[in-house]
């Protein structure tokens, strides 16, 4: 018998699902239902013509929980095809992050120093207040947001990771 | 619209002629039910299902069971189901009607069971209004249901009905829910037949890949201790699957075992077969499992009542495991070789690959492992003592063992169903069944009022035969109201009640692990059960002592109408052999004398 793997990995698992009404009740249902974590989730449709949205979700757990959640997404109905991207191979990603930082004097000057550091843009500016526009892998979102806590950071809303294969291969 | 069209005129494929003719909602889902082969259904009334009435009340194809509550209703098409191999259909109301089902439907999804249950629903605008009688059924059932479907626009009611019924068998079957708003049961709406095209997202595999079943016969020829350990998987393969079982076992001379939902697909009383393995399992069943060094499982999924301890199940041994769902390998038990495929495919390749690979298991090593499971089964786990005095008391077991031998001595084809807790094991035990289909039991969810509906949907689809439900007091009245239904449809339903006055498996397991404080189990305030079965227009009758017990159970057998046994048995027995919570099966209690030993951790008490 093999032994059980019991170190948590992360995962992306992207879901290629009929674009209809609950299809995304039924899936978080099933992450609820049976006790698996959702760290992040995006859902968008992608080919119009076709009905279809894709469904990044960002979860952790052994590679047997990992193994059994792609299994269990797949009994779906509606899921036309997922795939354990971590498991597939290189692979793309990202997130895009909003974040207001409320300061002035010195904190502001340091805030936007950062920000050009970051590549983040600002997409609103106000005497008080910015609103940067970040996108990149989650750590960097992260460390942004972190180094942004003492300038005046006063409100985050972040998007979650939609992923993709590197090269020519789909899911 | 003027014309309404009787839907006996309107047999499927008729379309030239009726190309211009429109249908009301009610009709279409009619029509469909016909197409699909559909010839009962079991329901109950309410306002948002009032269309689909009318439309059956105008029409003969389609009969239906009035039940008295509506997850009777879906417990009696799931015996349906089990005891023909169709799909069981059922139509109930919104709201409630819906919300009263869902029992019934998560009962068939663990079980694995072809229901579609049609719920009727407000109207499209009023949704979300919290209207009379509504609920959020697709959201209710939603994690109840293998599929679930609420009709919006009439021009997808005909095709979604009919893709219920296809996701409901093929697969692993399951139940289905097609929630239908009322205005779209009243409205006009197309009818089109089943589509032949495949659908487009749900493809399930049943066809089992070659490579896998040949490296699976590699490792049986090289077994000197294999087993066989068989699941309900294999009885929704279907009886050709069932008699395919039988020639693998022949040809490879395993021994096999089965879950208790798998109980039947190979004959019980034959001598490859151990008996069945688990919590109340064998202790051949279980000693074979723990020492085999092949393991077979077939169409099973490795439940908690199955494996006991998860890190000493079948520790050592080489393991197989064929199931048609994917997320069933793997997820309870690491496997060597998965095979993802109908059981019956899978056997049947297992055959072809048996005969095509050279060599044959080590005879030597399987008379030995066989000299091992005799002395094993001369233990005799099942084995009890009844006194035979005409005044003493019956012993549960010893009143299913008759009943088995006397309802064997009529001749006659013979379901059985039960309820749930200490006499559904020692009917799985006792009983003997030598064909599929014929043991109707709620196994996954252990549903408790679940044997006498499910008599009433096997006595339906086989009027002839001879439909026990072997139940418990406790258990039984849980659906008692549907003797108003075996009334009312003069269904011959044998009801056999164990009446021990306790939840006996509640009884046992505080008996157990809680040091006898029988918290709120036991059954006070009982009804007479002859007068309440002769209220409901059946015959009752009582068996004491053993004295009594075979001319109740012979009275019981010559009766042409339902019949209420209650049989009062010793209250303090338990249900033995059995692994306490937590154990591993090496670790068997074979009876009474050994409670004492009974050291349940922590972790085994939160199993229970």
């Amino acid at each position: 018998m093999t032994m059980q793997d019991e170190t948590i990995v992360s995962a992306v698992i992207s879901i290629l699902v009929e674009n209809e009404s609950g299809v995304l009740a039924r899936v978080i249902g099933l992450f609820s239902g049976r006790g698996y974590n959702i760290e992040s989730l995006t859902v968008a449709p992608v080919e119009q013509s076709r009905h279809q949205s894709r469904i990044n979700i960002v979860t952790s757990g052994t590679p047997q929980v990992i193994e059994q959640i792609k299994a269990q997404v797949g009994r779906l109905v509606p899921v036309y095809r997922v795939a354990n991207l971590t498991q597939v191979g290189p692979h793309v990603a990202r997130e895009m992050a909003l974040v207001k930082v409320v300061s002035s004097g010195e904190a502001r000057t340091e805030a936007l120093r950062i920000a050009e550091a970051f590549r983040a843009r600002a997409v609103d500016t106000t005497a008080t207040s910015f609103v940067f526009e970040l996108t990149g892998a989650t750590e960097k979102l992260d460390s942004f947001i972190d180094l942004m806590r003492p300038l005046g950071l006063a409100e985050v809303s972040r998007t979650g990771v939609a992923a993709i294969i590197r090269g020519p291969r789909t899911i | 619209m003027n014309a309404t069209p009787n839907l006996n005129d309107l047999k499927p494929n008729t379309h030239a002629h009726g190309a211009d003719v429109v249908l009301s909602g009610a009709e279409v889902l009619l029509r469909v039910l016909v197409d699909q082969g559909v010839d009962v259904i079991f329901g109950y009334p309410g306002g948002a299902v009032l269309p689909i009435y009318d439309a059956l009340f105008r029409q003969n194809a389609v009969r239906h069971i009035l039940v008295r509550h509506e997850q009777a209703a879906v417990h009696a098409a799931e015996a349906y189901a089990r005891s023909t191999g169709k799909v069981g259909v059922v139509l109930v109301t919104s709201g409630p009607g819906a919300t009263n089902a869902v029992t019934g439907l998560v009962d068939a999804l663990m079980d694995s069971i072809p229901v579609v249950c049609f719920t009727g629903q407000v109207g499209v605008p009023l949704i979300g209004t919290d209207a009379f009688q509504e609920a959020d059924t697709t959201g209710i059932t939603r994690q109840a249901t293998k599929h679930n479907y609420l009709v919006k626009n009439p021009a997808d009611l005909a095709r979604v009905a009919h893709e219920a019924f296809h996701i409901a068998r093929s697969g692993r079957p399951g139940p289905v829910v097609v929630d239908l708003p009322k205005n779209i049961s009243v409205g006009p709406a197309p009818y089109v037949p089943a589509s032949r095209a495949p659908h487009p997202s749900y493809r399930p595999q049943s066809e089992p890949e070659r490579e896998a079943v040949v490296r699976a016969v590699a490792a049986m020829k090289r077994a000197r201790r294999p087993l066989f350990y068989t699941g309900g998987g294999v009885i929704n393969a279907g009886p050709q699957a069932c008699e395919a079982l039988g020639r693998l076992l022949r040809k490879t001379g395993f021994p096999c075992t089965s879950t208790l939902m798998g109980l039947g697909c190979y004959p019980t009383t034959d001598r490859q077969f151990l008996g069945m393995l688990g919590m109340h399992g064998t202790y051949e069943a279980n000693l074979a499992t723990h020492g085999c060094d092949v393991l077979v499982a077939l169409g099973a999924r490795f439940d908690d009542r199955v494996t006991g301890r998860l890190d000493a199940f079948s520790p050592g041994s080489f393991k197989i495991h064929a199931d048609i769902e994917p997320s069933q390998i793997n997820k309870i038990v690491q496997v060597d070789v998965p095979i993802v495929g109908d059981a019956g495919r899978v056997i049947e390749m297992m055959l072809e690959e048996w005969d095509r690979q050279d060599g044959a298991s080590d005879p030597a090593a399987l008379a030995q492992w066989w000299q091992q499971i005799e002395a094993w089964r001369g233990i005799r786990s099942l084995h009890f003592d009844q006194d035979m005095t005409p005044s003493a008391i019956i012993r549960p077991q010893h009143a299913v063992r008759r009943l088995y031998e006397l309802a064997m001595e009529t001749g006659r084809d013979t379901f059985v169903s039960t309820e749930v807790g200490q006499h559904q094991m020692w009917a799985a035990q006792h009983f003997q069944f030598d064909r599929p289909n014929r043991w109707l039991t709620s196994g996954g969810l252990g549903t408790m009022g679940y044997g006498l509906p499910a008599a009433v949907g096997a006595q339906i689809a086989h009027p002839d035969a001879l439909v026990i439900d072997i139940a418990g007091e406790a258990s039984t009245l849980m659906n008692i109201q549907e003797l108003g239904t075996i009334a009312q449809y003069r269904l011959p339903v044998k009801i056999f009640i164990l009446n021990n006055q306790y939840m006996g498996m509640v009884r046992q397991w505080q008996e157990l692990l809680h040091g006898s404080r029988y918290s709120e189990s036991y059954s006070a305030a009982l009804p007479d059960f002859i007068r309440l079965a002769e209220s409901f227009h059946a015959k009752g009758m009582r068996a004491t002592c053993v004295g009594e017990l075979d001319d109740v159970i012979r009275a019981m057998l010559a009766e042409p109408g339902a019949v209420v046994a209650d049989i009062c048995v010793a209250q303090d027995e338990n249900c033995y052999p059995m692994i306490p919570s937590g154990a591993a099966h090496n670790q068997m209690l074979l009876g009474p004398e050994q409670e004492g030993e009974v050291k349940v951790s922590a972790e085994g008490r939160m199993l229970v």
